[in-house]
């Protein structure tokens, strides 16, 4: 008994020595959504004009897996996610949204024609709102909505080769059930 | 006359550094503070340790508009408040909630020290038996072993 008295400080901080060790690598900006496993928020966004793909909405995501990308032309990280997102639509034929956040329709026109338009339908959202709504922090993010309308995934931050092996690809199987 | 205007400027540019811009600002004055006092207490997720109100970023001047745009509504504080809770989660405030996930963090120092204190008053009434010796019934059932 004395003796574990005595030992308690010492396990107390090889315990704590262990929680840091195993957080030392844990990034602190990524903060866990609040809506996975809850219904995409209620939006509408307008198409962007003269895209030539349509804007969506709420009801638009239900039926069948949606892969949700939030993007721009003035996020320099989503220059480099793009290519991959085009990857990812050639090689699983999964039903890709863009949310356009905050953008000029030229410069979003200008960024798709340049690298590729993989997206099934692009939604405007000028002001952020519909962001706001779906709880974005940083562009890009990418969502997995299942038939349901349920967001099961979130990623914050651009996409990597690893990230869609190991997490999107996973997550986009599972939603299909 | 140069060194004046020159002064004057300069006095113009030391106004107190407020990331709030004047277009943001409620015609309301008892609107517009209890904007601020909610905006103090959001967390900006982009520059993590700020307060919306606090911050440059892009999305916290979002942010600081909406919770405005709340209060005309007719939303109460509090309202506001979970308005952003439900799209952010409750990291966005930066003073958490009592709930069954932060109760430790609530309770971990009031409990600390009531346990310290315990356990001074026990260690000090063991000590006072130890010197006080034996009560008469224990020195009885000795005597009797005996």
């Amino acid at each position: 008994m004395r003796y574990l008295l005595f030992a308690l400080p010492l396990i107390a901080l090889v315990a704590l020595v262990a929680v840091f060790a195993f957080s030392i690598d844990r990034d602190p900006g990524l903060v866990r959504s609040v809506l996975i496993d809850k219904p995409a928020p209620v939006f509408a966004m307008q198409e962007v004009p003269e895209l030539g793909v349509p804007g969506f909405d709420t009801a638009s995501l239900k039926g069948e897996v949606t892969v949700v990308n939030v993007f721009a032309s003035w996020c320099i990280p989503c220059r480099d996610e793009h290519p991959l997102l085009v990857a990812l639509k050639e090689v699983t034929g999964v039903r890709l949204f863009g949310i356009n956040q905050a953008d000029a329709p030229e410069n979003a026109r200008a960024f798709l024609a340049e690298l590729g338009n993989p997206y099934d339908a692009v939604g405007t959202d000028r002001d952020r709102r519909v962001s706001i709504d779906w709880g974005v922090y940083g562009v890009p993010e990418t969502f997995v909505v299942d038939p349901q309308g349920i967001i099961t995934f979130k990623h914050v931050g651009p996409l990597t080769p690893d990230a869609i092996e190991t997490e999107l690809l996973p997550a986009i199987e599972k939603a299909r059930g | 006359m140069t060194w004046l205007r020159a002064l004057l400027l300069a006095l113009c540019l030391a106004t107190p550094v407020v990331a709030l811009s004047p277009d943001e600002i409620l015609p309301d004055p008892v609107l517009e503070q209890r904007a601020r006092d909610i905006s103090a207490g959001l967390r900006c997720l982009v520059c993590q340790n700020q307060s919306i109100d606090d911050s440059d970023a892009d999305l916290a001047k979002d942010l600081r508009v909406l919770v405005r745009e709340r209060l005309v509504a007719g939303d109460s504080d509090e309202a506001v408040r979970q308005y952003l809770v439900d799209r952010y989660g409750e990291y966005v405030l930066l003073n958490p909630r009592v709930n069954s996930h932060t109760i430790l963090l609530w309770i971990a120092a009031p409990v600390l020290l009531l346990a310290g204190l315990g356990t001074l008053v026990v260690v000090g009434h063991r000590r006072r038996a130890v010197e006080a010796g034996l009560s008469a019934e224990e020195q009885a059932a000795l005597d009797e072993l005996r």
